[in-house]
């Protein structure tokens, strides 16, 4: 009796869990590959097959899209662990109390206003007429107003800057963990800044970084409104060519297609970081 | 660092040692030498500045005055990484990233000691602490004991001048602690280094020190052998600090020489010697009798001419075994006392509410000024 | 509890008012920003007692909505006329006009009869016309007077300093300055692909001259204001209210003809409000209300004698935008054949992706 009762009650608790994995997730995913397997032939006319795919791999500027994408993702990860982790580290290691509190809050900020005001703010900091070219001006490093914008740069910085806090949080949490007699051990025992940093802060901050990277890499490789807003005439952004696919070219089939090709290749990205930093998905993400 | 004080008395000496913290100071005044291959312990309650002090030995808290030495030469400015001393942390703090090999030959790797090298001396000293050929196993793999070893493998294989013990362990199950107190003696003699050791157990320190100093507020009370402090502390503090001991607060009703007269607040009189200060009849004291110095008898005149000499009834019997006490009550005062029972099989018949006699010697009672 | 009660029965009341009228409907509006003002919306509800929801939206994103609901979810849309065909051969998401229930003496007839030719399928009509605009140059005549025609944007003394779309108009309008009709091969794909790779060279040659191409209306006013970009393909209600605060920038009408379009009324295939849609339609092709809607929008309606109550300064900004010799060279988008869009999408995305 009891033992039906609490399956009753596990019932109960998952299917929440359940229905959100089926109806928003699975669902959704079975239309869009249905979607991704016919073919155009005519006019309303459409038979099964792999066409659409295909396409990705015979049109080298839909693969070069990928391939810049998934290469300025990279870019953009490293960059955001390389600046967020002095910052997770002084916010774990270096303050307490109050201080922590509000230097997390301070990392929370950007999120208080939506991705697209975020995005004209640093259009409005980085333009030719901006503030930043304007103060250079000003300060006497420039003779003549600069464009900032447009660029491949400017991109990284949006990223850097919208991906900050997925990458700051799981660091704090894990050099949190780290306790603070290990450094100092290290210390001890001869250890210097860098040996501290390759021997017993980074193999314990692993998890952090790997999940961080993980978080922000499929965040900045899924970002639409940063590349496409900050970019310039060179900067495809494979969600741009999805974007385009399904909206201004009504080609819905190709685009659910390129929709699966981001979800796989980006998977097999992944996979091979966690190959490659030899983690496993349930270490990193199951903290 | 020169090396002029080379051939200096001692391993590790401090000089009017000082550490201020906002407002409060941690360490106070603190001198003390110690000579090569002593093992030297720091016992006093928590939040004596024992830490404080230790952590000022391992470099990560610089004096606020005074001067520190090893072999001699000045550590003040000298950064923890660079100083001759190896730390034992409370918690080992073993690198749990790491295997055994990788975590003992640590310092070694930063020490730029070739690969071959660095193998051989792990496996060496991981044999001196009993631990052969465990190199390849990970932290989580060892006992208790076991990790307390390698925590001091990983020290020694750098061969420090010093090797620094921060209540190592506190961690262990009461069986471990008794077995690894007699093995850290024995490590000790064996590598012949200068050990400090800090502890609030008086048990360990007393086993296994050479020298012990008992700090309290900061500042150093007494130091000296386990011996010494136990038969002859000087205050007041380290009388009821080290040892267990029955304490009275009495006035001194005369005085002779380092003899006194004292009578208790509930009445009972008490002969017993001052040993530091000069008393003088209405002085207040505080007055310590070791509860092993207090003979018991079925019979007065058993005693002979003993100094102190009352009745009490048995109000309770702690017994454990070689350690079992009674709590009694003095028949004239009411006071309680607390007194070891002989193992000699005398009183094994011992009940609650006999009366019995009680007996101990002037020279055992222990008497100091109230307040100091 | 009281408070719960009494809604609801207000909610049943409102329920049954609406019941017995049978006219007060919801009109769901698909439609462009400025194409139903507030003012005419509350005038068109007290009128008519219907309410109106407006959805501001662009010609491919109706066309996604309402593709992704199958003509659902809005009752009247106003995609331009040369979109309609195409996509309700595509994907079906129209139902024909019923011209009975408008009133044709309130459109300006060549304009009602044009854009009845462009949309129809068969003998069912799918589109009558509202607004039309044109497409052009917006030019900083003091730093960029030069600039008359699409190909100047190409031209070594405004490089750097230029932006426009990448989209389909853009194509059009560079084959027209290079002296190409597309319109005249739009059934002819050979014909059309060949257009195309012209157009395509010039552009990946022009593509050093470009600041960036623009997406929004905001962006493009945005960089003309502060003169990071001096000349622009875009919409000439753009280059009219930025004249307004900057004399020295204006519409300019290429000398190879603006692209004229028309943005109709369409009926979704499964919307549910007709009577409001077409009460809507009639409402506001009424001169003064259509006059209200150009002050609005920026761009003159198809209603008859709508321009009479306009705005001088608008009326003479358009004036002196379009002598008659240029209004005369307009060229008025046909119907987009299917399937041309993909293949001018292919040359957008190569030009997008040249170094």
């Amino acid at each position: 009796m009891t033992q039906a009762q609490s399956r009753l009650g596990l019932y109960l608790l998952m299917t929440p869990l359940m229905l959100w994995l089926l109806l928003l997730i699975i669902v959704p995913h079975i239309g869009m590959f249905l979607v991704s397997i016919s073919v155009k032939t005519g006019v309303r006319q459409y038979v099964t097959g792999l066409g659409n795919y295909m396409v990705f791999f015979t049109e080298p500027l839909y693969w070069n899209t990928f391939a810049r994408t998934a290469f300025m993702s990279i870019a953009a990860t490293f960059l955001t662990l390389v600046v967020g982790f002095p910052v997770a580290y002084y916010i774990a290691k270096l303050t307490r109390g109050r201080t922590k509190t509000t230097l997390f809050l301070m990392c929370l900020i950007p999120f208080w206003v939506s991705e697209l005001v975020r995005t004209f703010g640093w259009m409005i900091l980085l333009r030719e007429t901006g503030i930043f070219s304007s103060f250079l001006q000003y300060i006497g490093v420039l003779s003549g107003p600069v464009e900032f914008l447009y660029n491949d740069a400017a991109i990284m910085i949006g990223l850097v800057y919208t991906s900050m806090l997925f990458m700051v949080v799981p660091l704090v949490t894990t050099l949190d963990s780290l306790d603070d007699s290990y450094i100092e051990a290290a210390y001890d025992l001869g250890g210097n800044g860098i040996s501290i940093l390759r021997e017993i802060i980074i193999p314990h901050a692993m998890p952090g970084i790997v999940s961080g990277c993980i978080v922000v890499f499929m965040l900045s490789l899924g970002n639409y409104l940063t590349p496409i807003l900050l970019g310039g005439k060179d900067s495809l952004w494979f969600t741009g060519l999805i974007y385009s696919q399904f909206i201004t070219r009504f080609n819905w089939e190709l685009g659910s297609a390129f929709g699966f090709l981001l979800l796989g290749l980006s998977s097999a990205i992944v996979w091979a970081g966690l190959k490659l930093s030899r983690q496993s998905l349930t270490d990193t993400v199951g903290r | 660092m020169t090396q002029t004080d080379a051939d200096a008395q001692f391993d590790l000496e401090c000089r009017k040692l000082n550490k201020d913290f906002s407002g409060f100071r941690a360490v106070k005044d603190v001198s003390f030498g110690v000579p090569k291959g002593t093992f030297f312990s720091i016992l006093g309650p928590s939040g004596c500045g024992k830490t404080t002090l230790l952590r000022m030995i391992a470099g990560f808290q610089e004096a606020s005055s005074g001067d520190l030495l090893i072999k001699g030469n000045s550590m003040i400015g000298v950064p923890p990484n660079k100083r001759p001393v190896s730390m034992v942390f409370q918690h080992l703090a073993l690198f749990p990233m790491m295997d055994i090999e990788a975590n003992v030959g640590f310092g070694l790797r930063q020490r730029g000691v070739p690969r071959e090298e660095i193998a051989k001396r792990v496996e060496t000293v991981l044999a001196r602490v009993g631990l052969p050929g465990v190199g390849s196993r990970q932290i989580s793999q060892l006992s208790g004991g076991q990790k307390q070893r390698v925590a001091i493998a990983r020290c020694m294989v750098l061969e420090p001048d010093v090797l620094l013990l921060d209540e190592p362990l506190g961690a262990l199950d009461l069986k471990l602690r008794e077995h690894m107190k007699i093995e850290l003696k024995t490590l000790q003699s064996e590598f012949n280094t200068t050990f400090v050791y800090i502890t609030h157990d008086q048990s360990e320190a007393l086993v296994m020190s050479d020298q012990i100093a008992v700090m309290n507020h900061g500042e150093f009370e007494q130091v000296g052998s386990a011996r010494e402090l136990y038969y002859a502390p000087n205050t007041a503090f380290v009388a009821g600090f080290v040892g267990e001991a029955n304490k009275f607060t009495a006035t001194v009703d005369a005085a002779f020489g380092d003899a006194v007269t004292l009578v208790t607040q509930d009445g009972m009189e008490l002969k017993g010697i001052s040993p530091v200060a000069k008393m003088q009849k209405g002085d207040k004291a505080e007055v310590f009798v070791r509860p092993e110095a207090v003979r018991l008898a079925t019979e007065a005149d058993k005693f002979g001419g003993i100094e102190n000499l009352n009745t009490g009834i048995v109000e309770n019997i702690l017994f454990n075994g070689a350690n079992s006490h009674i709590i009694l009550r003095e028949e004239k005062s009411g006071g309680e006392m607390n007194v070891a029972i002989p193992q000699t099989g005398e009183f094994r018949d011992l009940n609650k509410g006999d009366k019995i006699f009680i007996g101990w010697e002037a020279a055992q009672t222990r008497c100091y000024a109230a307040g100091a | 509890m009281n408070k719960i009660l009494s809604s609801g029965i207000a909610l049943l009341a409102a329920g049954v008012l609406s019941a017995s009228a049978a006219q007060a409907e919801t009109l769901r509006l698909l439609t462009w920003g400025g194409y139903a003002p507030e003012n005419v919306v509350a005038l068109f509800e007290a009128e008519t007692g219907h309410t109106v929801e407006v959805t501001k939206s662009n010609n491919e994103e109706m066309v996604a909505k309402l593709r992704a609901t199958n003509g659902g979810g809005f009752d009247l849309a106003q995609p331009s006329q040369d979109r309609i065909a195409g996509a309700q051969a595509e994907f079906d998401i129209y139902k024909p006009i019923d011209l009975s229930k408008i009133d044709a003496s309130q459109f300006i007839p060549s304009m009602l009869e044009a854009t009845k030719g462009n949309t129809m399928i068969g003998s069912d009509v799918y589109g009558v016309p509202h607004v039309w605009g044109t497409s052009g140059l917006v030019v900083n005549t003091a730093k960029a007077g030069q600039v008359k025609d699409y190909l100047d944007l190409c031209d070594a003394s405004v490089a750097g300093k230029v932006s426009y779309r990448l989209k389909r108009p853009t194509l059009i309008g560079f084959a027209f300055s290079m002296g190409l009709d597309p319109f005249a091969a739009y059934n002819d794909e050979a014909a059309y692909k060949d257009i195309l790779s012209q157009v395509e060279a010039k552009l990946i040659e022009c593509k050093s001259n470009v600041k960036t191409y623009w997406g929004g209306g905001d962006e493009i006013k945005n960089l003309l204001r502060s003169g990071e970009v001096v000349a622009a393909m875009a919409w000439d209600t753009g280059g009219w209210s930025l004249n307004a605060d900057d004399a020295d920038i204006t519409f300019v009408a290429p000398t190879a003809g603006a692209l004229g379009w028309i943005d109709t009324f369409a009926m979704p295939k499964r919307g549910r409000a007709d009577e409001a849609a077409y009460a809507w339609i009639n409402f506001v092709m009424q001169p003064e209300i259509a006059a209200m809607i150009t002050t609005a929008a920026g761009n003159f309606t198809a209603s008859q004698g709508g321009d009479a109550g306009v705005d001088e300064a608008l009326k003479a900004r358009y004036q002196a935008s379009f002598p008659q010799a240029a209004i005369d060279n307009i060229k008025w988008y046909p119907t987009v054949p299917a399937n041309l869009e993909t293949l001018e999408g292919a040359v957008l995305d190569r030009v997008n992706a040249a170094k």
